[in-house]
């Protein structure tokens, strides 16, 4: 069982356990890459001795915590609403920084709150270069509702709204928060744990927008195997599908995971319920990973003196 | 304590941001801004206000305004903001969650016509389209009320007994763009009136504590009944907060429910903002011929004074309610609630609804003549009036 909201578990001040970030009992699905994540970012913030407030709209995150009085999230936590959490976090944090007290403000949100309804809240909190910390899990459905698509969605997977396959590709939003020339913006992966945990701490030496991006496994949206979670996210890293990368201040580009040149995206088709093998284009979908990462890697080999 | 000519937008930033200065020896203040005619004034006198302890965050729309209030407000900080019409359409999930989160924040809000057809002039359905929230709402006639009241507010909605959000509203232009002389008080005297916002249940970065999450029934039924005591709390901690207000600044901000002449009237108006100014002069006019008529003045809406309204049309035999809104398919908001108030306890009084100034019409004192004499007309109470009609126009449809 989740222990009571509100009871102190921790002393004033001091860092997150991971345990205290996402406590045991809580409601997620088996395999849920959020869950991995949770349990990621605790360490990562334990390791740095930080403490954090997490601001989370409407998604499988808020579900997460289960129902009052109870709450899973070992941490102090506010439920927003399904576009809000950027806005939310924007006025905490600016308590925070007038009282110079200490812990980060985190966002944790799917991709439906990120992608699409939120995405105007996100974009202005971004230019307005908030001192937040935003992480999307990016489940790439909308797994809270029952499975409908989300902008991130990628093409060919059946959603219940999709129910023949969606026509359209996944949105770029690194690409778009890039674009706002914010501190920081990474891929992580849950298959990945250290570049996982570097980049969180990339992320807590420095001010401003951060934004973090987590490939997130979805057994009940992906129609997958609990247990194949973990290794999914590493097929689609390895094969080119997720690229691994860090945007410092929208300009330098980073790559931290190259291809291995083995790893065939088939198989991550395959294991998913969601694609049909026969609605899938090998070819196009290998040089289609080819061309992004042939463009990172031009972009990362654009070495730009940095402005202070 | 220094008096000036200021516009009612003024007069509401004004008191915005000296609450929240006032603030500063607390967790201080902070709000999220945007701007919609006719309130934009306030949001940029807030937004060049030198705040001691305070950010103000200019978003990128409603939604986000109250957005980053919220947030602010959860950390402790004194919040507010200010919108008008569609822009409320536009914040209304969060003006909703801010009355379940419980946060004392003070909106200010402009009545304007709800487009389209595009119209800024005065019409008060778009906050009374928000009356169903946990927010208690006050409508104001004057610049004075309108930063009075205001201020007030902030006592009224920070009490341990209330912590529900308050909306101040006042008449598109005919208040918000009118100057008046006003009493601006000092910032010290704000400070003596507004003590430091101690909100128990905000988040503190070391307590694990989850607000606004799932709950099941029963959880959720009590969060809402402990919302209707508040509520009904509130009659009584406005009077306290009243009263400090008048020995703070010298000055009686007003009563929930305000009557005039009421005392043996048989005809009683009901209105708010600055028709009741107007109705007040035709009552007192109609008074010197000898007509037993008065006019009660509905400040506070939510929570809806009922007993007080009772109270004051005792020796009423017929009221008129002049709503410058229209519910669809149903009337105006303020008669609806008239209606209620004495159903059960005066079903001899004739009630007769006016539909009067929707969409920005003037509601001069002739238009109030021609209810009067419409309502003295009356055996019974029909559907809800129309006026301002003109019959001989032609409008394509
Ligand atoms: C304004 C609003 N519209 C719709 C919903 C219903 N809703 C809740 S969560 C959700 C989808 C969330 O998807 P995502 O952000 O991808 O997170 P996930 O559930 O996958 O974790 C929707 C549509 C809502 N809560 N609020
Ligand atoms: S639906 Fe998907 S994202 Fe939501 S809890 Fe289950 S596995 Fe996790």
């Amino acid at each position: 069982m989740s222990a009571t909201a509100g009871k102190l578990e921790q002393l004033p001040g001091l860092p997150c356990t991971e345990e205290c970030l996402l406590r045991a009992g809580n409601t997620n699905c088996g395999g849920c890459g959020m869950s991995t994540g949770l349990t990621m970012l605790g360490r990562a913030l334990r390791d740095a001795g930080e403490t954090c407030t997490l601001v989370i709209p409407a998604c499988c995150g808020i579900v997460t915590a289960g129902a009052f009085p109870t709450t899973s999230y070992g941490v102090p936590t506010v439920a927003t609403t399904f576009a809000s959490a950027p806005a939310v976090a924007s006025g905490l944090a600016s308590i925070r920084d007038l009282n110079g007290e200490p812990g980060q403000v985190i966002c944790w949100a799917g991709d439906g709150g990120t992608y699409d309804i939120g995405l105007a809240t996100l974009s202005a909190a971004a230019e307005r270069n908030e001192n937040i910390i935003y992480f999307c899990y990016d489940n790439e459905i909308y797994g809270n509702t029952g499975g409908q698509r989300s902008s991130s969605t990628p093409a060919a997977a059946h959603t219940t709204t999709t129910p023949w396959g969606k026509a359209e590709d996944k949105k770029d939003i690194v690409s778009i928060m890039a674009a706002h020339r914010i501190p920081y913006a990474a891929t992580l992966s849950i298959a990945h744990p250290e570049d996982f945990a570097d980049k969180i701490k990339q992320a807590l030496s420095m001010t401003g927008m951060r934004f973090l991006l987590i490939h997130s496994p979805c057994p009940t949206g992906w129609k997958s195997e609990p247990a194949d979670s973990v290794e999914l996210v590493r097929i689609a890293v390895n094969s080119g599908l997720f690229p691994l990368y860090e945007v410092f201040h929208g300009l330098d580009y980073k790559i931290n995971v190259e291809p291995d040149g083995t790893t065939d995206p088939a198989d991550y088709f395959s294991r998913q319920k969601r694609f049909h093998p026969d609605e899938i284009d090998l070819e196009a979908t290998r040089k289609r990973c080819e061309n992004r990462f042939n463009q990172l890697r031009a972009l990362a080999r654009i070495n730009l003196a940095p402005v202070s | 304590m220094t008096l000036q000519v200021v516009t009612g937008n003024h007069a509401a930033g004004y008191a915005l941001s000296t609450a929240g200065e006032a603030n500063r020896t607390a967790r201080g203040a902070a709000c999220g801004i945007y701007p919609i005619t006719p309130q934009t004034e306030i949001v940029e006198y807030v937004a060049k206000f030198p705040f001691s302890k305070g950010r103000v965050v200019p978003v990128e729309s409603e939604h986000s305004a109250m957005g980053v209030t919220m947030g602010a407000a959860l950390g402790g900080a004194r919040s507010f903001t200010a919108s008008s019409a569609n822009g409320l359409a536009y914040m209304t999930e969060n003006i909703m969650v801010a009355g379940y989160y419980r946060l004392p924040i003070v909106m200010v809000a402009v009545n304007r016509t709800l487009g389209p057809p595009w119209n800024i002039w005065v019409d008060q359905g778009d906050t009374l389209m928000l009356r169903d929230f946990a927010w208690l709402q006050f409508y104001c006639e004057d610049n004075q009320e309108v930063l009075d009241t205001t201020l007030l507010a902030f006592r009224l909605a920070e009490d341990h007994r209330i912590l529900l959000p308050v909306m101040v509203c006042m008449d598109a232009f005919i208040v918000s763009h009118t100057q008046m002389e006003t009493d601006l008080p000092d910032q010290a005297q704000v400070d003596r009136f507004l003590p430091d916002l101690d909100l128990k249940h905000r988040l503190r970065y070391d307590e694990a504590r989850t607000i606004g999450g799932l709950s099941w029934p029963q959880e959720g039924l009590s969060m809402r009944l402990e919302i209707d005591e508040a509520m009904g709390r509130v009659p009584e901690v406005f009077q306290e907060c009243r009263s400090a207000f008048t020995e703070a600044f010298g000055r009686d901000p007003g009563d929930q429910l305000q009557t005039f002449e009421t005392e043996d009237a048989e005809t009683v108006i009901v209105a708010t903002g600055t028709m009741a100014t107007t109705a007040r002069e035709v009552v007192r006019h109609r008074r010197e011929a000898g007509e037993r008529i008065g006019l009660v003045k509905l400040k506070m809406f939510r929570p809806f004074p009922q007993e007080s309204l009772r109270q004051a049309c005792r020796p009423a035999s017929r009221i008129a309610v002049l709503d410058r809104n229209y519910a669809a398919g149903s009337g105006g908001v303020f008669w609806q609630d008239t209606r209620a108030a004495f159903q059960g306890h005066r079903d001899d009084l004739l009630i007769q609804n006016y539909l009067a100034g929707l969409c920005g019409g003037d509601v001069t004192p002739a238009v109030i003549e021609q209810i009067l004499d419409d309502l003295a007309d009356r055996t019974e109470a029909g559907s809800p009036a129309w006026i301002g009609i003109d019959e001989h126009s032609e409008v394509p449809v």
